[in-house]
């Protein structure tokens, strides 16, 4: 048996400080009243219960006699993409360098770019959406033009962190070399932030074929706009093949930017 | 110590002045009234405890740290007030070496070395060693065969171990075609022998270029042995300044007491 110490054991549970207790209690009260808001209803869950085995018996089996014109609209879903997104990234670039805090021209024009930035990432995709349907009509280039928008509140502030956490040295021996400020960034931030840059583009790629989907719900072109078609026309069927071809699309573009991640990284090692 | 406010006379390549420095919110300087004059061609080993101002007194030579008080120097151009272009101008013919070479390490040896040249080409085509002009890429290599690494110039410089890399790092100097190079503890970070072999490099190209070399260093035989002259720094400033063949090794010693 071991001899008592003469300090005494820690208590197995702190007691939580009134603040925190009055927090916990508060957050609880908010969780209850949104269960309320959200309308959450078990009676409502069971009795749809059928209707979801209906639609689901009657997604089966996926229709085929419309194949050709949805694998055009999945094609264009993905084109819309990644024209996105690679538009989105040329504009992020310039904007990350101004809005980062060692490479900023002034910290007036910094605030101005992050407030920018901040309010192009707040509002949804879906809103964007149809501000450019009502600005250049329905089709693919207002979906086109909101995912650039949609890239740009993603990338720009990602691009900037990854500018802000380069290394100070390299910059510094090119800046005691004479280099211009644009030849810093261009010889050394950008090299040296590419690992970043490559994994955030590629995400921002990946966003943007899962948004272009919803896209044509409003009609900013894509699959979007034939299985909301689908979905009024009761085509169930039509539907479950739409939403399998999404799929589709969603996981190979996942795997194949995966794939181009892992080698682009390693090559640079 | 001589104080003047004259320009230097021919043959001195780096006049410092009367520099102070003392960083917001410390309780003393780094150093005070730090004066000195370097004749062109010759080879200076600064030393001194940690935190006695060495390398912070090699950027505030370069302003890339700014002095509080003082002037400083290079041939005839008083640097102390320049800004911009005219600063880079006066900046380019110092070669700078880091205690971290500060290469690029995603981009190619060739690249790397080529950036010294911004230097004196402000051209985009110095950016990569791609677009870079042929006479440009040539001196390049040249740069990198005179540190014997020719052979590794297609090479990514984050696979070069540390003494390649700050033998790569000397080349890029090089290319900068340097009046002066300025070295703060070059193999601070290297393992002995490779330390030595780039000791050995600064020594000749320094001999064979007559470039005036002014290092940091905490390798007490390597300010005796690749040194001209020896500065010290110590309680808050210059302590010594002598010839480093009529130092003893007790007396450098005695600067980290």
């Amino acid at each position: 048996m071991t001899e008592k110490s003469p300090v005494n054991l820690p208590a197995r549970f702190e007691r939580p400080s009134p603040g925190s207790l009055l927090a916990f209690l508060a957050f609880v009260a908010l969780l209850a009243w949104s269960i309320s808001a959200a309308g959450i209803s078990v009676s409502e869950l069971l009795t749809g219960l059928p209707n979801m085995a209906k639609i689901a018996s009657e997604m089966m089996p996926p229709a085929t006699d419309r194949l050709q014109p949805m694998m055009y609209s999945v094609w264009v879903t993905f084109q819309m993409a990644l024209v996105g997104t690679v538009i989105g990234i040329g504009i992020s670039l310039p904007l990350a360098v101004l809005m980062s805090r060692n490479y900023t021209p002034h910290q007036v024009v910094r605030a101005f770019i992050r407030s920018l930035v901040s309010f192009i990432r707040t509002i949804p995709d879906l809103a964007w959406a149809l501000f450019f349907v009502a600005s250049v009509g329905l089709g693919p280039f207002a979906g086109t033009l909101t995912l650039v928008m949609d890239t740009i509140g993603f990338c720009a502030r990602f691009f900037a962190e990854s500018i802000e956490e380069v290394e100070e040295g390299p910059p510094e021996a090119l800046a005691a070399i004479g280099a211009s400020k644009l030849s810093v960034i261009l010889c050394a931030i950008l090299p040296m932030s590419m690992p970043s840059l490559i994994n955030t583009g590629l995400f921002a790629l990946e966003k943007a074929v899962r948004s272009s989907v919803v896209l044509g719900l409003v009609g900013a072109g894509g699959i979007g706009a034939e299985l909301a078609t689908s979905m009024e026309l009761f085509r169930f069927d039509q539907a479950a093949t739409i939403i399998l071809m999404i799929f589709l699309l969603v996981l190979g573009v996942e795997k194949v930017s995966s794939r181009a991640r892992t080698s682009l990284l390693k090559k640079r090692q | 110590m001589s104080v003047s406010i004259n320009h230097p006379g021919e043959g001195v390549a780096l006049r410092v002045h009367g520099l102070s420095k003392c960083f917001a919110g410390a309780t003393h300087p780094v150093w005070s009234d730090v004066s000195f004059d370097i004749p062109q061609g010759q080879r200076v080993a600064i030393i001194g405890g940690n935190g006695a101002g060495k390398s912070t007194l090699l950027r505030c030579c370069m302003r890339l740290i700014e002095p509080d008080t003082g002037e400083v120097y290079f041939g005839n151009h008083n640097i102390s007030g320049l800004r911009g272009q005219a600063l880079s101008r006066v900046r380019s013919r110092v070669g700078f070496i880091f205690q971290k070479h500060n290469l690029v390490n995603r981009l190619s040896v060739l690249t790397n070395v080529l950036h010294g040249g911004m230097a004196w080409a402000r051209t985009p085509r110095m950016w990569f060693q791609g677009i870079a002009a042929c006479e440009h890429r040539e001196y390049a290599l040249h740069c990198l065969e005179q540190v014997k690494l020719a052979h590794l110039s297609k090479q990514l410089a984050g696979e070069l171990s540390g003494g390649q890399s700050q033998r790569v790092a000397i080349a890029r100097a090089l290319m900068q075609k340097p009046d002066m190079i300025f070295a703060d503890e070059p193999v601070a970070s290297l393992d002995p022998q490779a330390g030595e072999d780039v000791m050995q490099v600064f020594s000749n190209l320094a001999h064979t270029q007559s470039l005036t070399l002014v290092f940091v260093t905490h390798h007490l035989e390597h300010a005796v042995r690749y040194a001209d002259r020896v500065l010290g720094l110590q309680n808050f400033g210059l302590s010594l300044d002598a010839a480093s063949h009529s130092l003893s090794a007790s007396q450098l010693r005695g600067m980290y007491d």
